[in-house]
Order: structure tokens, then C-alpha cells, then sequence
């Protein structure tokens, strides 16, 4: 362990006070082994306060602090600076409207998730213990549930960026989960609201949404077999 | 900033503060019901620290080997060193079972045994494999399928405000004020009934497992309003924290069979808990780890041990402990299949909290007299079910089958009962807060009073204690309050204000911090997480006894009026494991 000098590029943006987002540079001293989220708490408690991002959790599990690293979508805790080297870029989600400096707004993000009915529905009277959901079937839904919802795969999505009202892979992702998940029947309902130019059409296997996922699900995989689900209801 | 304002003033039948599993628990259980229900939260509600929780959550399924809720009951009193009240225990366990039958109805995706029931592993102080689990994100995915059915039902959502004041009058809770962090101002919630659901108060160390949300704004609200805390001196520091970050690996690896060594390669659990090993409760095993250290047979004689998953073999590591997996390697650099990964003690989960009774009513005194529409649940809450120290996958059961049963009598209390009338002024206080740190003169920043405050924390309110260090203790922690009066922040913005969050929040933590060291000082006996190296030993005759306090004129007062309730079936024993 030791201490090393690092320049820290943010983009700043003050509602109200900047016309636009600026960029502001950041010399700092900070062990190496720090993560991306210890350099921004280090400028935030020790250089300016002013500093605004989100985080919470500190261990890649709540989503809180996706943001673009030189250029990747990462989350800020799990993230090492020496993945990048001593000069860092750091800039808010793209596609979403910024609320102040490394901050964005979410809320359209979680709003898609609604239009794809995004829970379980069992028309068929509840057991008296649990479903039965053999280890085969589990394996079908169960990458798909390690979504922490941080929005990497949205912001670096290209289909998404002109388009906010593609569905974007989060919220199909989700739908998949769903119309793959043995016990539930709610697939046709789902499978009709993404077979739309703004559901899964709009999905055009560009893999960038795999790229950026912090939890490495094959989201463009699953967007397939989601596709194919739709052709195969419609027929 | 005026009431009538109409855009900040909400009528809201039931209004919830937190958005982990009790208070998304209890709001869907409102919304059901017809009533209106909102959940305020600091954070996005699928970033609540519930979803930190790895390894399971607790019920007697017998779905893997026998098992009984009596089994359940006595572990729970055992592992809570006696402190735990009994008759909460007693409705926790015969609740249970439903709560994840409830959970698998919703979506759960529980991981499964070979004929397709839910999978249940073994866990530290339970007498069976009790846990049952999702992999190692179990309540990754618990929250997530709650928030999902909380969208269904329609439960209003207010992300990112931070409550600044509870309004009570007369015993009656009549609602609360927030801060709205996106775009700023305060926000008047009037409602029938409130719930307290914010979680634990771990970020008063530095070496701990909690997010940065967790700061305890739930029981410093209280402590302001007048109201007493219970038992805030037991505090459970979990024994596997990855070296230096204090982010928790979860006891699962333990249940698949991982071990805990020395520098001499020792499995010393031998030597403390001869009979359970590692999977003896957090209390035991964080201790005995602590000796090691402290004796010098940590790593190198350096302040940590090995967890070493090794002998699990590549298949189970990734099948079972991913997540665990991947924390080692991405903030350590350590590869699990192949090394052993640097563990130490973490400040992990708070037993004590907002007292209340088993309709998780909020309650004022020894003798049980109720605040009328307030209400706590989860880690927030001291019911009490853990007692001196909780049991590894009892916190998930708790948070959310008391948040169903916060729901049920919340939604009773909304359907008994009018809007009782708001104080005058309702805004003062919180208005009051924000101006001193936006207007004052002060030079203090935040920054540095917290961490003189989570460092002294962590080397003085550990897994072990002792008079001298306590008072010392005790005497920082008057200073920074001292210096807290002179803190002012560089931000003064309206929106997304984080230098203005964290200094409220630190208000919070010097606030509760006082009440946890005053506490551990008077408690002169060690149970459980609490541990004295000047009176090492438990003492019935005088502790068997929950703690309260209130703040009252700058003091903190304490009384110990409060018996624990013990059934004639389970008398207090000898702790052996």
C-alpha cells in the first residue's frame, strides 16, 4: 500500500448556477489501492463539499453508484483506480437528465419498469407451502434476478439514448425474468406489451448493455430468448 | 416556507420512513387494505441495506432435516444471551414459516432442493439448517420482489427525503417533516399512522459492514421527540468483514463449511466453542477472533485472520457463495477458490433501537404506555426478539413478518382513528436544522468530527470494553458535539445537497452514539455483543434487565425498569456452545 498522486477529472453541474456541465480538475493524494468511490469521498470530504454523487452500500450489491469512468459504466465502489491509472474522467450516466453533478434522474428509468407489469402473477390458487421450481427451472430465471437496477446497461445502451421511450434492457430484462419464471402466468400479457417498436424491436444485439453490467449477466442473451418467446406466441 | 404551500403538504393515511424489508413489508400490506400508503426513503428503495444481507432468512421448514419452531424459540433465547423477550420470540417463530411461504407466493427465487422445495443451509447458533436462501443474495431478492409487489398495489413513493422531525403531541403521532433531497425544501407528511423502519445504526464505527445510509436517523428522531431507546449498548460485530473494508462475507460460507484460521493455521474455534466450531453465534465467534489478534496470532501478527473456503471446492464457491467470491477478488485482489481471504470483526447489526411492544407499537416507558400511531419495525425497532446478540438470518424473518405485523395494526389504527391535529408550527424544528447549518458562522466541517467519531468508536466500543476506555470515550464524543455546534457546510444549493445530508446525519450519529456508551458503561456485566474485560461475566441477579434512555435537559437519563419477559420453560442457563 502507499500513497499516490492522481488527477481527478469531474464533470460538474450546478442547477440554477451553470448554464452547462463543466469540467472541473482535481489533484489528489490517495492510497492505491483505493476504489473510484473512495477518491470521490475523498474529494467530497476534503476538497469540496459542494461535491454532489450517490452510494451507499460499498459492496456492488444497491445500484446506487453506477457513473462513466474514462469512458466505462462501472459502479464506483466495486471499481479500483488502478483499472484506470492516475488520471481519472468522471461523468454522470448518459441519457439521463443530469440533477447535479454526478447525480442523474432515475425516475424515467423506474417508470419503464411499470409498463412491463413487473411482478408475479399466478392465476391458479396459492399452494399451502411453496411452488415447486425444480433446480432446472430456477436456472432459466436465476442470472436475471442478480439485477441490482443501477441503470449501467440503459445509460450505455445506443437503441436508448434517441429513444426514451424504448423500454431499454433493464425493464426487459425484468420481463424476462417473469415470462421465464415457472410459476408464473403473466407471460402473454407481458410477451404483447414488448412485441412493440419500443419493446423488444427496438433491441438491436449491440452488446453494449452486457459490456457495462457490474454483474455481468448476459442481458443481449436473454433479450434473444425473449424475442423468440414473442415470435413463438404470436405464430 | 409556508404550510399552505400545497405541493409539500401531504395527507397520507399511512406514512412509512425507510424502505428496506420492514417498511416495504408494512406498506404493502397498507396499500392492500385500500388505504393510502407512502414509503419515504434517504435512498432509491431497491438501494436499501436489507438487500446487503447474503445468507438467508429463518424458518423451521424441515424441508432439508427435522426441525420445529420450538428448536427455533430456544435457539433465538439462547443465541440472545436471555435478553430477548420471550413472548416476541414466541409470535416471531409461529409467524415464520408463513412470511416465506408468503415470500416464495410472491416470486422469491429461492434457491431449491433436488425435488424443487426451497433449499435451507445451516447458520451460526441454529440447531438445524434453518436458513433458507437465494444463493448468497437472499436479501438482494427479497427486496427486490417487494418493491415489485409495492408497484402493484400502488404504494406511494417518496425517494430521496430525509425526515428531519417527527410531529408528536400529547402521545400522538400525527405525522413528520422531510427534506426533499433532490430538489430541496421541507415537506409536511400529516398522516393517521407512522412507521419508524430506518434500519441500524452502524455507521458510528469506521470497521463496519453497514451502507452509508445506515445513521440511525430512526432512533436519533426519537431521542429528540423525548422519546427512550432500548438496549443500544448491544451492538453485534460480525466476524467475517473483509480486511479493511469491513463489507460483510456473508456466514453462508461457514454454513457450506468454510473455516476460520489463524497464523498458524489453527482452526481456533476449538478452542472457544469446542461443539458448533465456526458456526457458533456471531458474539462467540467475533470474540474469539478478537483474542487471537489481540494474543498475536493474527495473520503475520497483523490485526486479521483467514476466512479459507478452499477445501469447498471450485463448483460450490461459485454455485452457492458467488457474490462472495466476487467481493474478495474485486476489493482484495484475492482469489477464493485458490488463497484464503483477510477477515476481521465488522460493526454489523444493532439489537437495540426504538422500544415497542409485540403490535410493534412504539412505547414511552418501563410500564408499556403506547404513543398512539406510531409505530417501528425491523433493525430500527427493540421489540426486544434478539436480546444481547441476534442470531445470522433471524433479522430478515424479523424485518419482515413484524413489518406485516406493523402492516395489520397500522391499517386497524387508520381505520379506528381520524387525523389528529398538527402542532403549531410544525416546521420549526426541522426549518431550525437546516438554517443553523446553512446561516451559522461556524468553521467546523463535518468531515473531520465523524471520522474522530468512527475511529474512537472502533477502538473503544468493540467486541471488547472497559471503564477507562469508555469514559474516554464518552469525553470525545461530548467535544464533537461541542464542535458540532460550530459546523456549517460549503453547499448551500437546493438540490441534491449530499454536504448537507451528511452533516443532519452526523447530528444523528453524536446524538445516539452518547446513549450506546452510556449504556455499555452502566451495564456492568457481559452478555452477548456486549462485553466487558472488567466484568467478564454475565450477571442475572442484576442485568437480566433491558436498558432505556432518554434524553432529558443535555443528559442522558437511564432506567431499568423494564424486566424481560422469560418464559417458565426457558430459564436463563449457562451460554455454551
Amino acid at each position: 500500500m502507499a500513497m499516490i498522486d492522481i488527477r481527478v477529472k469531474i464533470l460538474r453541474y450546478q442547477p440554477g448556477q451553470d448554464a452547462k456541465p463543466r469540467w472541473q480538475v482535481f489533484a489528489v493524494k490517495v492510497e492505491d489501492e483505493s476504489t473510484i468511490l473512495d477518491v470521490l469521498n475523498e474529494i467530497h470530504w476534503q476538497h469540496d463539499g459542494t461535491l454532489a454523487y450517490r452510494r451507499s452500500c460499498r459492496s456492488s450489491i444497491c445500484g446506487s453508484c453506477a457513473m462513466k469512468v474514462n469512458g466505462r459504466n462501472v459502479l464506483a465502489c466495486e471499481t479500483p483506480i488502478h483499472r484506470f491509472g492516475t488520471k481519472l474522467k468522471i461523468e454522470p450516466l448518459s441519457g439521463f437528465e443530469i440533477i447535479k453533478d454526478l447525480v442523474v434522474d432515475l425516475d424515467p428509468f423506474f417508470e419503464k419498469l411499470k409498463r412491463i407489469k413487473p411482478y408475479l402473477i399466478v392465476d391458479r390458487p396459492m399452494p399451502d407451502k411453496e411452488f415447486v421450481q425444480s433446480p432446472q427451472q430456477l436456472e432459466q430465471i436465476g442470472e436475471s434476478t442478480l439485477c441490482i437496477l443501477c441503470a449501467a446497461c440503459s445509460a450505455a445502451c445506443p437503441s436508448s439514448w434517441p429513444n426514451s421511450d424504448y423500454l431499454g434492457p433493464a425493464a426487459l430484462l425484468k420481463a424476462y425474468r417473469f415470462v421465464f419464471d415457472s410459476r408464473d402466468d403473466g407471460a402473454d400479457d407481458r410477451l404483447e406489451i414488448v412485441n412493440d417498436k419500443n419493446g423488444v424491436w427496438r433491441c438491436h444485439t449491440i452488446f453494449n448493455c452486457m459490456e457495462a453490467c457490474p454483474k455481468k449477466i448476459k442481458i443481449t442473451e436473454y433479450l434473444s430468448r425473449l424475442k423468440l418467446k414473442v415470435v413463438e406466441n404470436s405464430l | 416556507m409556508k404550510i399552505e404551500e400545497a405541493r409539500n403538504h401531504h395527507t397520507i393515511d399511512a406514512v412509512i420512513v425507510g424502505a428496506g424489508l420492514a417498511g416495504l413489508r408494512a406498506a404493502l400490506e397498507v396499500a392492500k387494505s385500500g388505504l393510502s400508503a407512502a414509503v419515504i426513503s434517504k435512498v432509491y428503495p431497491t438501494r436499501s441495506h436489507s438487500g446487503g444481507a447474503q445468507g438467508g432468512i429463518a424458518a423451521a421448514l424441515a424441508n432439508v432435516s427435522e426441525d420445529s419452531l420450538e428448536a427455533h424459540m430456544f435457539d433465538t433465547i439462547k443465541g440472545s444471551d436471555y435478553l430477548a423477550d420471550q413472548d416476541i420470540i414466541e409470535r416471531f417463530v409461529n409467524e415464520a414459516l408463513k412470511t416465506v411461504y408468503e415470500f416464495e407466493h410472491m416470486g422469491v427465487p429461492f434457491s431449491r432442493t433436488a425435488d424443487g422445495r426451497i433449499n435451507q443451509r445451516p447458520f451460526g447458533g441454529h440447531s438445524a439448517p434453518r436458513a433458507c436462501f437465494a444463493q448468497d443474495i437472499t436479501g438482494h431478492v427479497l427486496l427486490h420482489t417487494l418493491y415489485e409487489q409495492c408497484l402493484r398495489h400502488n404504494v406511494l413513493f417518496f425517494n430521496e427525503f430525509q425526515v428531519l422531525s417527527l410531529l408528536l403531541q400529547d402521545d400522538v403521532s400525527r405525522g413528520l417533516v422531510a427534506w426533499d433531497i433532490r430538489a430541496g425544501g421541507l415537506h409536511i407528511f400529516h398522516a393517521r399512522a407512522v412507521l419508524l423502519a430506518t434500519g441500524g445504526y452502524g455507521r458510528a464505527w469506521k470497521v463496519t459492514s453497514n451502507a452509508h445510509a445506515n445513521t440511525g436517523d430512526g432512533v436519533a428522531l426519537v431521542l429528540d421527540a423525548g422519546l427512550p431507546l432500548e438496549d443500544m449498548e448491544f451492538v453485534q460485530f460480525h466476524p467475517t468483514g473483509l480486511y479493511k473494508h469491513g463489507i460483510l462475507l456473508s456466514e453462508a460460507a461457514r454454513g457450506e463449511g468454510a473455516y476460520i484460521v489463524n497464523d498458524k493455521n489453527e482452526r481456533f474455534m476449538k478452542t472457544y466453542a469446542a461443539a458448533k466450531m465456526e458456526l457458533a453465534p456471531r458474539d462467540v465467534v467475533s470474540r474469539a477472533e478478537q483474542t487471537e489478534i489481540n494474543e498475536g496470532r493474527g495473520i503475520g501478527g497483523r490485526d486479521y485472520v483467514y476466512l479459507d473456503l478452499r477445501h469447498l471446492g471450485q463448483q460450490k464457491i461459485l454455485e452457492r457463495l458467488p457474490q462472495i467470491y466476487d467481493l474478495a477478488l474485486n476489493y482484495l485482489k484475492v482469489d477464493a477458490i485458490k488463497e484464503p481471504v483477510p477477515i476481521q470483526p465488522t460493526a454489523h447489526y444493532s439489537m437495540g433501537g426504538i422500544p415497542a411492544n409485540v403490535r410493534t407499537e412504539v412505547i414511552k416507558d418501563g410500564k408499556g404506555t403506547v404513543i398512539r400511531g406510531l409505530y417501528t419495525a425491523g433493525e430500527t425497532s427493540c421489540l426486544s426478539l434478539h436480546g444481547a446478540n441476534r442470531l445470522g438470518t433471524n433479522s430478515l424473518q424479523d424485518a419482515a413478518t413484524f413489518g406485516r405485523i406493523a402492516g395489520i395494526h397500522m391499517t386497524e389504527f387508520c381505520r379506528e382513528n381520524g387525523f389528529a391535529e398538527l402542532p403549531a408550527k410544525p416546521l420549526d424544528v426541522a426549518q431550525g436544522k437546516i438554517d443553523r447549518l446553512w446561516s451559522g458562522q461556524g468553521k467546523e466541517r463535518h468531515a473531520p468530527i465523524r471520522e474522530m467519531l468512527q475511529v474512537n468508536m472502533t477502538q473503544t466500543m468493540g467486541v471488547f470494553r472497559n471503564q477507562d476506555e469508555m469514559l474516554k470515550m464518552l469525553a470525545v464524543i461530548k467535544e464533537l458535539q461541542e464542535r458540532y455546534r460550530r459546523v456549517t457546510v460549503d453547499d448551500r444549493g437546493a438540490a441534491f445537497n449530499l454536504d448537507l445530508i451528511e452533516a443532519l446525519e452526523l447530528e444523528n450519529l453524536l446524538s445516539f452514539s452518547e446513549v450506546i456508551v452510556e449504556g455499555a458503561l452502566a451495564r456492568k456485566e457481559s452478555r452477548g455483543a456486549h462485553f466487558r474485560s472488567d466484568f467478564p461475566k454475565r450477571n442475572d441477579g442484576e442485568w437480566l434487565r433491558h436498558t432505556l434512555a432518554w434524553r432529558r435537559n443535555g443528559k442522558i437519563v437511564l432506567d431499568f425498569s423494564k424486566g424481560v419477559v422469560i418464559y417458565p420453560q426457558y430459564q436463563p442457563q449457562e451460554r455454551k456452545y
